[in-house]
C-alpha cells in the first residue's frame, strides 16, 4: 500500500510492481502535488551544501541511476520524460557573488565532484543569452533535467501496466492492528518481513495494517508506505512519535514559453542549452531549459506553513533574479506560476526505510530533491519491501534519526553542559 | 559576575541576539542558537507563518529562547507598523525590532520612515528596538522617541565588514540612556568582541553564523566573543603608550 502519488510513490510502486509485489497506489491527483511544480533538475553537485555531505552522495547515486532509469520507463510506459543529460552552468553575477562560487567550488571539491571553472567569456560562448555582466561559472557536465510531469504520467502508466492498481482515493488514516508478542522481532522474506522488522519495535505500538480512505472504505496491506510529501505527518492513526517530521517548504515557480511571434520567425525554440543556476547579489535563481522552448524559472524558499499562494514578491523576486542573467527572457510568454509545497526535514535530507511502527516504510522528506532521488528511493524502497533488507544507503536517511529535540546528541563537548541544562526545557516538546 | 541585559525593564543573562535568516537547514539552526547561548531571537514576520508546526517559532519555544518579531523587508513606516501590529497578533508580543530598509542593494535603514515608524509604534504601545545607522544624532532621536534600545550597524546586513565606524559607535554609547545593541556587519567573533569592548549592551548578529562553513562552532565563538569583550569592557583596556613599558620593573 503506497500512500502518496508523486514521484517518489509512484517511483517505488513501479519498480515493486515490476518485482511482482500487489501494489495499491492512493492518491486522489498523482503528480499534483510538489511534483508539480518541480523544475526536475538533476543536479546533486550544485546543491551541494556544506553539512550535506550525505544528502550530495545519495543525489550522485540517484543520477548515476538515471539514464538507465528514465530509459527503461520511458520504454515501459511508452511515454517519454524529457530526460536530457545537457549539464548545469552555475554563474554569478557581481565580485561578491564569485566569491560565494568559489566557495562552492572549493566544497564541491572537497566532496570529490567534478565540475569545471569557467571564465566569463567561457560561460558565454557556451550559453550566448547570458548577459555580458557575469563574472565566472563552473560547469558540471554530467548534470540532467527532465519534465517532472512528464516523469509523473509515465511512471503511473508503467506501474498500472506492471500491475500496480490506482485508487483516486485520498487517504484519511492508517489503520493498525495489536501484534502478539511471539510476532514482535519476527522476520522472514516478503512483504510481511517487512511489516515486522523495525527493531526494537515497541509492541505496544502494533502494527499497521492497512489504511482507511476518505470515504471510510478500508484496504488491509502487509506494508504500508508513505510517500506524501509534506502531508505524511497528518495522517491519523499513527501513533505519537511515529508520525515523520516533515513540514511544508513553499516554493514558487514560473513557465515562460515562446511566443507564437518567435515561432512564426522561425527563431529556435528555447534560449538555453543546459540548466543555468546563478547567484545574483546573494541570491539564488535557476533557469532550465525544456526541448518544446519552455523554461522554467525557480524557486523561492519559504516557510509560511501549508499556504500555496503565488505572490507579487515571489514573482518579482525570480524575474528580477532571472533577468539579471537572462535579460533575452522578457520578450517570453510568462506562461504560468505556481506554488508547490516541499515536504522539509529538519535535517533537509530524506526519510527512507522502516519507521518504528512496524509495517510503515518511510519515503519521504525529500525536500528538493525528490525528483533527483526518485530513482535511488524506489530501487531501495522496493527491495526493502521484496526482501525485507534495509539498504547500507539509508545509513544517514533512518527515520528514526530525530530523538525528542532535548535528547539529540550533540557533536562538541564544549558545548554539552548548555545542551543539558537547556534540554530540560524542551521534554515533552511536540517535533 | 551577574552581568544582566536589561531592556525594557526584562532581564536576559545572554548579550548575543541572533537572527535566523538564511541557516541551511532547521537542524543547524538549532545546534547554532543551543551553542550561541542566546535566550532572545529574532524572526522575520513576512518569512513565516505562526501557525505552521514545525517551524522556527516552535524551535524557539522548544529551546525556551524568545522570539523577537522584525520587520525585514519593508521600505516604508506604513509597511512596518503593519508588521508590527501582524507580528503583536501572531506572536501576542508587543517587542518589535524595527527595520525601514532604503534599498535593496545596501540595506541600509532609511532614517526619516524609520523615525517615522518609531513614533508611531511607540504610540501605539509597543516596546520598539530599532535598527540604525551609526549616527549618534538619529540614536538620540530615536531614544527621545521612545525606544528602548537604540541598534546601529557596524557595516551593512550580511557584509561582514564588521565595525566600519568605532567612534561613532562610542558616541551613541557615550550619550544613549538605553541599551546599544551593534547590529549588522559582524563578519567573525573578533568583531563582536570589539562591539562590547567599546560598551556596546548586546550585540545582534545571523549571517555570520548562518553562512559560515560550521554555523554550530561559530556559534559557540560568538559566544565567547561577546562575553571576553564584556568582561574587557568592565575591567578596562590600558592606555596606548608610544613606547615598550616593561611588565616586571627592571632590576636596579
Amino acid at each position: 500500500m503506497i500512500v502518496g502519488g508523486g514521484v517518489i510513490g509512484l517511483s517505488i510502486a513501479w519498480r515493486a510492481a515490476q518485482q511482482g509485489m500487489r501494489v495499491v497506489i492512493a492518491d486522489p491527483a498523482p503528480g499534483q502535488g510538489a511534483t508539480h511544480a518541480a523544475a526536475g533538475m538533476l543536479t546533486p553537485i550544485a546543491e551541494a551544501a556544506y553539512a550535506e555531505r550525505e544528502i550530495f552522495a545519495l543525489g550522485q547515486q540517484s543520477l548515476l541511476r538515471y539514464p538507465a532509469f528514465a530509459a527503461e520507463l520511458e520504454q515501459a510506459a511508452g511515454l517519454p520524460t524529457g530526460f536530457r543529460q545537457a549539464g548545469t552552468l552555475q554563474v554569478a553575477y557581481d565580485s561578491d557573488d564569485l566569491a560565494v562560487l568559489e566557495e562552492l567550488r572549493a566544497l564541491q571539491d572537497s566532496f570529490g565532484a567534478a565540475t569545471c571553472q569557467l571564465t566569463a567569456r567561457e560561460c558565454r560562448e557556451a550559453e550566448p543569452m547570458l548577459d555580458p555582466s557575469i563574472r565566472g561559472g563552473l560547469l558540471a557536465s554530467d548534470d540532467g533535467s527532465l519534465d517532472p510531469r512528464l516523469l509523473a504520467t509515465a511512471l503511473l502508466r508503467a506501474a498500472t501496466t506492471a500491475g500496480a492498481w490506482h485508487v483516486p482515493q485520498q487517504v484519511a488514516e492508517i489503520l493498525t492492528e495489536p501484534v502478539t508478542s511471539a510476532e514482535v522481532g519476527a522476520s522472514g522474506p516478503g512483504a510481511a518481513g517487512a511489516g515486522t522488522n523495525a527493531a526494537g519495535a515497541d509492541p505496544g505500538l502494533g502494527r499497521a495494517s492497512g489504511v482507511r480512505f476518505a470515504d471510510g472504505s478500508e484496504l488491509a496491506a502487509p506494508a504500508v508506505v508513505l510517500a506524501a510529501g509534506w502531508e505524511s505527518a497528518g495522517f491519523a492513526g499513527l501513533p505519537a512519535g511515529c508520525a515523520p517530521p516533515v513540514r511544508p517548504v513553499k516554493g514558487q515557480i514560473l513557465r515562460l514559453r515562446s511566443t507564437a511571434t518567435m515561432t512564426a520567425a522561425g527563431l529556435p525554440p528555447g534560449l538555453l542549452r543546459r540548466t543555468v543556476r546563478g547567484i545574483v547579489r546573494g541570491s539564488s535563481v535557476y533557469l532550465v531549459p525544456r526541448e518544446s522552448g519552455e523554461l522554467v524559472v525557480g524557486a523561492t524558499q519559504e516557510e509560511l506553513g501549508a499556504d500555496a499562494t503565488v505572490t507579487a514578491g515571489g514573482v518579482w523576486g525570480l524575474l528580477r533574479d532571472a533577468r539579471a542573467l537572462v535579460p533575452g527572457i522578457t520578450e517570453l510568454a510568462l506562461a504560468e506560476v505556481v506554488a508547490g509545497l516541499r515536504p522539509g526535514t529538519p535535517d533537509n535530507a530524506p526519510l527512507l526505510g522502516p519507521a518504528a511502527l512496524p509495517g510503515l516504510v518511510l519515503a519521504t522528506g525529500h525536500f528538493r530533491a525528490g525528483v533527483l532521488l526518485a530513482p535511488v528511493t524506489a530501487d531501495t524502497i522496493s527491495r526493502y519491501l521484496v526482501t525485507g533488507q534495509s539498504d547500507p544507503l539509508w545509513a544517514a536517511f533512518r527515520p528514526d534519526r530525530f530523538p525528542s529535540a532535548g535528547a539529540r546528541p550533540r557533536q562538541r563537548a564544549a558545548t554539552t553542559q548548555q545542551a543539558a541544562t537547556q534540554g530540560a526545557a524542551t521534554q515533552g516538546a511536540a517535533r | 559576575m551577574d552581568d544582566p541585559l536589561l531592556i525594557a525593564g526584562e532581564s536576559f543573562n545572554s548579550r548575543l541576539i541572533m537572527g535566523t535568516g538564511g541557516m541551511p537547514s532547521l537542524d543547524v539552526l538549532d545546534r547554532a542558537l543551543v551553542a550561541s547561548g542566546t535566550e532572545l531571537t529574532t524572526v522575520a514576520m513576512r518569512r513565516l507563518d505562526p501557525a505552521a508546526a514545525g517551524s522556527v517559532l516552535d524551535l524557539l519555544a522548544a529551546r525556551g529562547i524568545r522570539a523577537l518579531p522584525n520587520t525585514a523587508g519593508c521600505y516604508t513606516a506604513n509597511e512596518a507598523v503593519r508588521v508590527a501590529k501582524l507580528a503583536r497578533e501572531a506572536l501576542g508580543t508587543d517587542w518589535v525590532k524595527l527595520e525601514v530598509i532604503a534599498d535593496e542593494r545596501t540595506l541600509l535603514p532609511d532614517p526619516l520612515e524609520l523615525l517615522t515608524a518609531a513614533e508611531q509604534l511607540v504610540a501605539d504601545g509597543f516596546v520598539v528596538l530599532p535598527y540604525t545607522n551609526d549616527d549618534p544624532v538619529l540614536a538620540r532621536r530615536l531614544e527621545q522617541a521612545g525606544c528602548s534600545a537604540v541598534m546601529p550597524l557596524g557595516s551593512p546586513i550580511g557584509s561582514g565588514l564588521g565595525i566600519r565606524n568605532t567612534h561613532n559607535i562610542e558616541l551613541i554609547v557615550e550619550s544613549a540612556g538605553v541599551p546599544v545593541i551593534l547590529d549588522a556587519g559582524i563578519g567573525t567573533a573578533s568583531d563582536a568582541a570589539i562591539a562590547m569592548e567599546l560598551g556596546c549592551a548586546a550585540v545582534l548578529l545571523a549571517t555570520s553564523v548562518t553562512r559560515a562553513r560550521d554555523p554550530e562552532l561559530m556559534a559557540e565563538a560568538m559566544r565567547l566573543g561577546v562575553a571576553g569583550g564584556r568582561l574587557a569592557y568592565h575591567a578596562g583596556r590600558i592606555t596606548r603608550r608610544r613606547y615598550a613599558q616593561a611588565s616586571s620593573p627592571p632590576a636596579s
